[in-house]
């Protein structure tokens, strides 16, 4: 018995048809999830079910009947009974999904004043309620306090015990992990899935992570380009996907099996909503494509087993030959380190009062050792908030350190003046996290490109005319922009009339313009699709084939690292808590929060860890717990570990673990 | 036959005008620049706007265009000047100007506004006007016909040199009159803004091969030259927006305030905008004692209250220009120092809001990835601030220019309240609100100085943020996608 049917549900913006007719059924206690890329209409459905669609955006047809209720047809006054009472919605942003003003007591009961009628004592009694239920120690306490005083983790929390306020049958969770670091996933997505057990809710999950999918779904539909491809139970669609879009999906995840090799990409990008289609929406990037695949769209095949494709390829789509790596690359011949750091550390002061004193210093980074050698990737992960992204910026001297040694090449760096440095910053460069903040909307390609030759006079000389006026530059921005796969006409456009991918393209090839021996890359994937992060990781490492860079890689995706790494350095709270090869930290990690970190992450094979999950958050850096930092949230802390921070041990020829339990 | 006088604030306006037509032939030669002002040129809306800020610029030019007039030559003697300096706008009006009467007269008049006692009389009639109305004699009964026939004459002066102008247009570019003026017709100016043109889905065919808008541009030509036709037809024999207190015709005091308000908006700016945009990015970039030693300074001059600041400032340098009266040849030149002190101080004390406003922005952008990217590849400070902040601020920038320029528009008029505006024989728009003050407690009311003034500053004011608007989206990348 479904509790929610959605026919043919579609969505016009003006021309735009981000949302082209969807139909697909979800039962009570059932958990649906929408899988796609970003800018496939995941959100814009789900706004659409709710109602909550951006002004300019109108269901222009379908319906949607949510136990027997035209949705669609409802005036606006039923239509807030059944938000938040009939569905719920979380959001994928916690930070900014609470009222930051109010306590979180105050929003919850908001919702129970709304939908259950509770007020005064009895609405504080039920918010705990919630609030214990979600998970949240100490609930009493916490409803009288403000968002911005609970971490991302608890956040996401509280907005789950609002959705719940209304007891409602459905729950839309629109990405709702993909703001958070793998541990507190792990412990959102229990959270969902107990609730969802226990209270016999539907669940419709919106993400485009495999790995959660495979550790939440029963059913999924495939969503592209405004329409589901594909609709299959979970197991169905893990052993057997049936969809050329599908089977790439899972062609271009990395893994270890694929190191050294290429990942798959799909070529090209989701077509904007404006575009009519005649024929199969996908057939441009697929390579299967016949020539029936332009003329009609395809209609819906059942496969068996409750598995259905919109393709006409008889059978499942072949499998995409996922080039399998050889291992490591060639073995390491220099053994001089490009980038060696001794105890860095990084401590910014709170000041507080008239005279602005300091009384304290959060350690952002309290005393980090690690050595990278030339041509290899180091790769460097843990939690947000744990000092990776501070630590990169502090070895390139963008922040100074408080104290320890950077040496590049043999040439220390801490004691040098901000013009010294400069001859050397053509030696290492930084790709940033976010391509759309890195990159300056008011200059041109050629322009940003052109930037750090003109700084560093590596290019022609010439600091303001630009491109025009500097011919031997300019004729070193072309090429620079084909060796990252743009093409060479694209110097005289705009930031913005490139995607997400082709923007960190062109972060890619501003760093290489000086050619640096050492890359800084910061989380370089992350703002990115898995086809397109894909292409990147690809091009990352040609060129570090071609050119014999060396990447210091900053990132808490553990499939990438798996992928692409050669040594990897595991932080926590500042300290590098466990170093070695990828094969040892990753296959065998001895330190007890490498093995949590790596058991939390979803797997896509559905595989679920023995080791006990994480619990609690990250301390803050400002008050680190005495003895080893870990030892809070360890399962396997004594009073040892409270007193002394552990020393190095070694394991094998590379491996360094911090901990007196290793 | 005359001396020419260059007052200094004509040099600046002069010196401004200049720089923006070198400007121009600069950002004609940078692709990206001229890209951006091919869509200003492609908006309808900005190329009305931009139409009737030229109308005005103009009248402001011709008053700029200062002189004496030789008197009458005495034999013998070496030849002597006016001690009147007058400008060609005023040799343009001079019927205007010297056509005063004795006091108030309302708009078309043909007697004055208040009763007086008649000579050899005890009766208190309403005079005739000396000048108003004069050609009609003693009978008044075809005074609304005439008026008629003289707006119907200008009327048809007006539509006859539109029609010169645009066959002179549509002769040079090889376009048909009548298809110019059948689409013309049929759709509104207002249909080749973008938002418009996108709800449309097609191009607008009257943009000439170098696409520019140039239909908008005709259209809103059309009312100007109507009213300036009406305007001259009617007002050769009536004072068209009546008379002020001392029988001075509004219309001429109007036009005349025109310079006055371009000045002080364009001057007070240029003073101003350096310093906020120079000290605002400095304090947010910067930061530390730089940071601290700014937010000192605009801190105090902001807890100063304006007008107070304003105030003594302005009448310190009354009294530095009253005991200088050698500094002087002419009341002119005293008045246009008065004028620019008043830019300068005006400028010195009105650039902390921008500032503070663009040091937070500047606080916001160093912390962008774009930033720091530069700073990895060792870009010096300045080019930073150059290149990465300034660039994108430039739409505060902008905004906050256009507001200002409104704004100070209209602290002028404040100020003068106050008493410490413009000379008092300067004309300006704040001088004829000021005395409007007085002529709205009249009984019955003195209505038209008012009207005047606050028309010509609507028609500025507005066709000023229009364009200002049309700019900025035209250099806004994102949204020119």
């Amino acid at each position: 018995m479904s509790i929610l049917e959605v026919r043919d549900m579609a969505i016009h913006i003006r021309e735009a048809r981000p949302v082209d007719g969807v139909s697909f059924d979800i039962a009570a206690g059932e958990c649906f999830t929408l899988l796609g890329e970003s800018g496939c209409g995941k959100s814009m459905t789900a706004l659409g079910l709710m109602r909550l669609l951006p002004a300019a955006a109108q269901v222009a047809s379908g319906s949607v009947s949510f136990e027997g209720t035209d949705l669609l047809a409802l005036p606006e006054s039923g239509m807030r009974d059944i938000r938040g009472g009939g569905i719920g919605m979380i959001f994928q942003e916690p930070a900014t999904s609470l009222n930051p003003v109010l306590t979180v007591g105050r929003q919850i009961g908001e919702a129970l004043e709304l939908h259950a009628g509770l007020r005064g004592a009895a609405a504080r009694a039920r918010a705990a309620e919630l609030l214990d239920l979600v998970g949240i120690p100490d609930p009493l306490r916490r409803l009288d306090e403000f968002p911005f005083q609970l971490s991302g983790g608890l956040r996401q929390r509280v907005m789950i015990a609002c959705a719940l306020a209304g007891s409602p049958r459905l729950l839309i969770a629109d990405e709702p992990t993909t703001a958070l670091d793998v541990t507190i996933q792990a412990q959102v997505l229990d959270l969902l899935d107990e609730l969802r057990r226990k209270q016999d809710m539907a669940l419709l999950l919106i993400t485009h992570d495999l790995g959660v999918v495979a550790r939440m779904a029963d059913r999924i539909g495939v969503m592209y380009a405004g329409q589901l491809v594909e609709e299959a139970p979970r197991a169905q669609f893990f052993t057997q996907p049936a969809h050329p879009y599908s089977v790439r999906l899972f062609a271009a995840l990395p893994d270890a099996e694929r190191r050294g090799g290429r990942l798959a990409t799909i070529p090209g990008s989701v077509p904007a909503a404006e575009v009519r289609h005649a024929g199969c929406r996908f057939a441009d990037r697929c390579s299967e494509v016949m020539p029936e695949c332009r003329n009609a769209p395809p209609p819906w095949r059942e496969i068996a087993g409750g598995q259905r494709v919109r393709c006409v390829l008889p059978g499942a789509a072949p499998a995409v030959a996922a080039g399998v790596g050889a291992g490591d690359t060639a073995a390491h011949a220099e053994t001089r380190p490009l980038l060696s750091v001794r105890d860095l550390q990084v401590h910014f002061p709170i000041r507080r009062g008239l005279l602005q004193r300091a009384v304290g210093a959060v350690r952002a980074v309290d005393g980090m050792s690690l050595q990278l050698l030339p041509g290899r990737t180091l790769a460097l992960v843990g939690e947000s908030g744990c000092g990776k992204t501070t630590a990169g910026k502090a070895m390139l001297q963008l922040i100074r350190p408080t104290a320890g040694s950077v040496q590049l090449d043999g040439v220390e760096l801490t004691t040098r003046s901000t013009h010294e440095l400069r001859p050397l910053r053509a030696k290492m460069q930084m790709v940033f996290q976010d391509p759309f903040a890195s990159l300056n909307p008011r200059l041109r390609i050629g322009d940003i490109i052109a930037e750090g030759m003109q700084a560093l006079g590596t290019g022609g000389m010439g600091d303001s005319g630009g491109v025009g006026s500097d011919r031997d530059t300019a004729a070193k921005v072309g090429p620079l922009l084909e060796q990252v796969g743009l093409r060479a006409d694209m110097v005289s456009r705009y930031p913005h009339e490139f995607s997400g991918g082709q923007r960190q393209r062109i972060a890619i090839a501003r760093a290489l313009a000086v050619h640096p021996q050492l890359l800084i890359c910061d989380e370089p994937t992350s703002a990115l699709d898995v086809s397109v992060q894909a292409q990147i990781l690809n091009l990352l490492s040609d060129l570090q084939r071609e050119l014999k860079l060396a990447y210091l890689f900053i990132t808490h995706n553990i499939a990438v690292v798996d992928y692409l790494a050669h040594e990897v350095a595991v932080m926590y709270l500042g300290r590098v808590v466990e170093y070695g090869s990828a094969d040892e930290v990753l296959r065998s990690p001895r330190h007890p929060y490498t093995k949590a970190l790596l058991a939390a992450v979803p797997r896509v094979d559905g595989a679920k860890s023995e080791v006990p999950k994480l619990a609690g958050d990250m301390p803050s850096p400002a008050k680190p717990p005495s003895g080893c930092h870990f030892h809070p949230r360890c399962p396997l802390a004594d009073a040892a570990c409270r007193l002394s921070y552990p020393g190095e041990t070694r394991f094998g020829a590379t491996q360094v673990v911090r901990c007196f339990k290793a | 036959m005359i001396q020419p006088v260059l007052l200094w604030s004509d040099a600046l306006l002069f010196v401004l005008i200049a720089a923006i037509v070198a400007l121009v032939f600069w950002a004609r030669r940078q692709d990206a620049l001229r890209a951006a002002w091919g869509r200003v040129l492609k908006d309808g809306m900005a190329m009305a706007a931009a139409t009737v800020l030229a109308v005005f610029v103009l009248i402001g030019l011709l008053d700029s265009l200062h002189y004496r007039a030789r008197l009458p030559a005495q034999p013998g003697a070496a030849a002597r000047y006016a001690v009147e300096v007058l400008s060609a706008l005023d040799a343009l009006l001079s019927d205007l100007r010297q056509r005063s009467e004795k006091t108030y007269s309302a708009p078309l008049a043909t007697h004055l506004f208040a009763r007086e006692a008649l000579e050899n009389s005890t009766q208190r009639e309403f005079p005739r006007l000396k000048h108003g109305g004069a050609h009609l004699g003693a009978d008044l009964s075809n005074h609304e016909f005439d008026i008629a026939v003289r707006v119907s004459r200008g009327c048809a002066g007006g539509l006859l040199v539109w029609l010169l102008l645009v066959s002179a247009w549509c002769r040079w570019r090889g376009v048909a009159v009548v298809e110019m003026l059948k689409v013309g017709a049929c759709r509104p100016a207002v249909s080749t803004h973008p938002g418009f043109r996108f709800a449309a889905g097609e191009r607008n065919p009257q943009q000439t091969e170098s696409g520019t808008a140039i239909r908008p541009v005709f259209l809103t030509l059309l009312p100007i030259l109507l009213l300036f036709g009406i305007a001259i037809a009617v007002g050769g024999g009536y004072h068209v927006f009546g008379t002020d207190k001392v029988g001075q015709d509004v219309l001429y005091l109007s036009l005349k305030s025109i310079r006055t308000g371009l000045l002080i908006g364009t001057l007070t700016t240029l003073v101003m905008l350096p310093l906020a945009v120079l000290l605002g990015i400095l304090a947010g970039y910067v930061g530390g004692w730089v940071d601290d030693l700014i937010q000192y300074l605009y801190t105090t001059l902001s807890s100063i209250p304006g007008v107070l600041l304003i105030a003594a400032a302005v009448l310190m340098m009354q009294v530095v220009i009253d005991t200088h009266p050698e500094w002087f040849a002419t009341s002119a030149e005293r008045a246009d120092a008065r004028l620019l002190a008043l830019c300068l101080i005006l400028g010195m004390t009105s650039w902390t809001g921008v500032a503070r406003l663009l040091r937070g922005e500047t606080l916001k952008l160093r912390e962008l990835e774009f930033v720091q990217a530069a700073q990895a590849f060792g870009v010096g400070r300045f080019a930073i601030m150059r290149r990465h902040i300034l660039p994108n601020l430039m739409h505060i920038v902008l905004i906050a220019l256009v507001m200002d320029f409104s704004g100070l528009v209209l602290a002028e008029a404040v100020l003068s309240y106050v008493g410490v505006g413009v000379d008092p024989t300067t004309i300006s728009f704040g001088t004829m609100i000021n005395t409007a003050r007085m002529e709205l407690a009249r009984e019955p009311m003195v209505w038209w100085s008012l009207a005047a003034a606050f028309s010509f500053m609507f028609a500025l004011v507005l066709a000023a943020n229009l364009f200002a608007d049309a700019v900025r989206d035209a250099f806004d990348p994102r949204a020119s996608a």
